[in-house]
């Protein structure tokens, strides 16, 4: 702790931050067990009263060494592993996986199944949305839109476990296709899911949009240009508040997305009620492809022709998608085995998590945690 | 009997205004106990009322709906260990609790429930209700400091923050209302908050309807700066869960912690009868002055009865519709105990109601005690359900931002207020 203390100590602080001459700032951990934290994340908060002075992220407490796994398991055993990364949206991340490796062995998913892994894929990022929303309100004090969220959220779970058993780490998809056909009424309850959960998403906005108290804690809090965030790597619905019109979907469409009709929503300002809005919007985008999807979804196999052993060619591939976080990539090497060389993911927490520390200098201790609130992260995707 | 005890039985004073101890003392213990009860059913039905507007049951178990939910927390608070952090000024960490506690509970001496049910009828009431209740932030910022702890520490500078900015516009609001007293030809000004009740009944109309819109704005600023007051969402920075963990009660466990949450409670239930007393009539019933024959008298005092017997039914309706598997038998017994009790204060009340009609003496002074007492419990405990809805719905503000609004919004409005009411009631 000290010699963190003694790093932060010598930070370069600008004169006009200091608003006392003589008082010592105040060095405080938040986490790694704190209430906003989103899981163990531990930032130490360099404070001068309550205004933010410097922040340091301590991460590695969920480290598992989820890459370093991968080197001594199979493609296909590893695919599992890829849903304990971002746990809330474990099905974008089994579908990077597969693409990933689709494209290492070239060879292609059939339609069919690309439908089912783009309808699965966006109900997915409802969830991850709708959770992020709960604890973000929640963090920022309105605890009733936690249980909200949760609720629909339930409805979303139920189809993934009609569908594959498994309601979080869900394991999916297959490198290849899906291992899965649809159950039968698979389309109606999705069907029935996009009807219940429009007028929800109406239900969160009037607790949350025009609220007073929530614009005053949201508006400019947290703001990032769009230079800075582009500088940082920042990606998703962070770097789509600040303006950036920038989604892998329809940048360099991957699955089914090039067939769908869908419209990338951006902010203005880059704080944190703009990204609020775009990920509400975003929420009612994915309605808009689910439902394209489910009505367009065609007749024929759900898994291409794959190998009984995967053994892809030696070389490297970089695959990369939109997770609901931003851009989940994965960089695999093959030696030409039946194990990958090297697996190294890009999660986009990891990355978004970066631009904590200009987000909240000069901002109040409260803010912070609106901060993490919005950058949507997961401990268990930033520590891998 | 002894010539103490009997000869205040007529009396249309309090007990303090009549000098005489003994009454005063069993006002006291009814006013502790009804309070502390009073905590215990809030503490429940915040918990089942926050729970149905989440979507959610709330306390089932313990208890046919939860309804031993509360003694089992409070049981459970006084077992647990009583932890001092070692680093502590373990004196002043002592005492802190009790600072809160006492502050909440001393406001009670002179909160009227009735024209005569006070401990004591204070000719600066309200200044010393308004004093004593500031003192309960004393308690939080020494509960932070004495921690010494860094969200303790926070979480009692945000108090104190807090409480600067808040004080001066819910004074100047009561203020304006102590104006009105003065303002008409049948009122002298007063600050005794018997009096201020009477003044309300002299003139006929509750101060908030008074001099439309004036009263009603003076009322809404005190409204918001009682939530500051008492560090309830959505002012709840002290103590903000999710930024502070549990700010200036971090280090506290047990019992101790209980007591801050009984002050908390308390501090609620206080900052509201001011409310009711200043601006909502106190103790009166509606239409006082219209409605005043003693056929209405009679109609408005079945009302303590019809509602206890309304509360009955509904615990009667659970116990029906209680699932009827063996495991909720001793639960619906349990409520069906409830029920009934409930059914015989309603009795009770009832019985009051009818024999006071024909009674003058001190069967027809109860039930207009009772009258009055229910009246003002019942205008408080809509303030109680307001606390509970304001959680429900709304995020947490920023301490800057309520300082920005405390002395930029509410100070000049409640400071407008106060003016425009003293020069209208001058000249009307």
């Amino acid at each position: 702790m000290n010699d963190r203390a003694d790093q932060l100590s010598n930070l370069d602080l600008d004169a006009p931050d200091k608003t006392y001459l003589d008082s010592n700032e105040l060095i405080i951990n938040m986490g790694p067990q704190h209430p906003a934290t989103h899981g163990v994340l531990r930032v130490i908060l360099k404070l001068d009263g309550e205004k933010v002075l410097g922040t340091e992220c301590v991460i590695g407490y969920l480290h598992r060494g989820v890459e370093k796994i991968a080197e001594n398991r199979t493609y296909t055993m590893f695919n599992p592993y890829v849903d304990r990364m971002d746990y809330v949206a474990a099905v974008s991340n089994g579908l990077g996986y597969c693409e990933a490796v689709e494209k290492l062995l070239n060879v292609e998913a059939p339609a069919r199944a690309k439908y089912i892994r783009v309808i699965l894929t966006e109900l997915n990022r409802i969830a991850s949305h709708q959770l992020w929303l709960g604890t973000h309100a929640l963090d920022i004090g309105a605890m009733t839109p936690l249980f909200y969220t949760f609720r629909d959220r339930e409805e979303i779970l139920k189809i993934f476990e009609k569908y594959c058993g498994a309601r979080l780490t869900t394991h999916a998809f297959r490198i290849g296709g899906c291992q899965y056909e649809t159950y039968a009424g698979f389309e109606k309850d999705v069907k029935n899911f996009l009807t219940f959960v429009a007028p929800k998403i109406d239900e969160y906005e009037t607790l949350l949009t025009t609220n007073r108290i929530w614009l005053e804690r949201t508006k400019n809090v947290g703001v990032i240009s769009a230079a800075d965030a582009i500088a940082l790597g920042v990606t998703g619905p962070v770097l789509r508040a600040s303006g950036v019109k920038w989604d892998l979907r329809k940048a360099q469409p991957y699955a089914a997305y090039s067939d769908f009709d869908f419209d990338i929503p951006i902010g203005e300002n880059g704080d944190t009620y703009d990204r609020y809005l775009v990920r509400m919007v975003e929420m009612r985008q994915s309605l808009l492809i689910i439902e394209q999807a489910v009505n367009g979804i065609p007749e024929g196999p759900i898994m291409g022709k794959v190998p009984k052993v995967i053994k892809p060619p030696v070389g490297e591939i970089y695959h990369s998608i939109e997770a609901p976080k931003g851009e989940l990539g994965y960089f695999i090497v093959s030696d030409g085995s039946t194990q990958p060389y090297r697996i190294r993911v890009r999660p986009p927490s990891f990355v978004n998590l970066q631009a904590l520390d200009i987000m909240v200098r000069g901002l109040l201790v409260a803010d912070v945690i609106a901060v993490i609130g919005t950058l949507d992260i997961v401990l268990g995707e930033v520590d891998r | 009997m002894p010539n103490f005890i009997m000869s205040y039985l007529g009396s249309t004073l309090t007990p303090g205004g009549a000098g005489n101890q003994f009454w005063a003392l069993i006002y006291v213990l009814i006013i502790f106990a009804g309070v502390s009860v009073a905590v215990i059913a809030m503490n429940w039905i915040e918990r089942k009322a926050l729970a149905h507007f989440q979507i959610r049951l709330g306390p089932m178990r313990v208890g046919p709906h939860g309804l031993l939910q509360p003694f089992a927390d409070a049981l459970k608070l006084m077992l647990k260990e009583d932890i001092i952090p070692s680093e502590a000024d373990q004196f002043v960490f002592w005492v802190a609790p009790l600072i809160g506690l006492l502050a909440a509970f001393t406001v009670y001496t002179v909160i009227p429930f009735g024209p005569s049910q006070a401990v004591s009828d204070m000719n600066i009431g309200i200044l010393f209700m308004l004093g004593v209740s500031s003192l309960g932030v004393l308690g939080i910022v020494v509960a932070g400091w004495a921690s010494n702890s860094h969200y303790p520490l926070i979480g009692a500078l945000r108090s104190s923050a807090q409480m600067v900015s808040y004080e001066v516009a819910m004074g100047l609001a009561v203020v304006s209302a102590i104006v009105m007293t003065s303002l008409n030809t049948s009122g002298t000004g007063t600050l005794s908050m018997i009096g201020i009740v009477q003044a309300q009944q002299q003139q006929g109309v509750w101060f908030i309807f008074k001099f439309f819109p004036l009263g009603f704005i003076a009322f809404g600023i005190f409204a918001i700066a009682m939530v500051a007051e008492t560090n309830r969402a959505p002012f709840d920075m002290a103590e903000a869960e999710s930024e502070l963990t549990a700010g200036y009660h971090t280090e506290y466990s047990g019992l101790r912690w209980s007591l801050f949450m009984l002050a908390e409670y308390a501090a609620m239930i206080a900052v509201s009868s001011i409310a009711v007393t200043l601006w909502l009539g106190g103790w009166m019933r509606p239409f006082p002055n219209l409605l005043h024959a003693p056929a209405w008298d009679f109609i408005f005092s079945l009302f303590p009865g019809l509602t206890f017997a309304g509360l009955a039914a509904i615990a009667l309706i659970g116990t029906v519709r209680m699932p009827s598997q063996s495991f909720f038998k001793i639960q619906r017994i349990g409520l069906a105990i409830f029920a009934g009790l409930l059914g015989l204060i309603a009795l009770l009340l009832l019985v009051v109601a009818v024999a006071g009609r024909s009674d003058s003496g001190i069967v027809a002074r109860f039930n207009d005690g009772i009258g009055y007492v229910y009246w003002f419990v019942l205008k408080v405990s809509v303030f109680m359900y307001l606390f509970i809805w304001y959680r429900a719905t709304w995020p947490r503000y920023r301490f800057d931002q309520l300082m920005k609004i405390g002395w930029k919004v509410m100070l000049p409005i409640s400071l407008g207020v106060l003016v425009v009411t003293a020069i209208v009631g001058v000249i009307f």
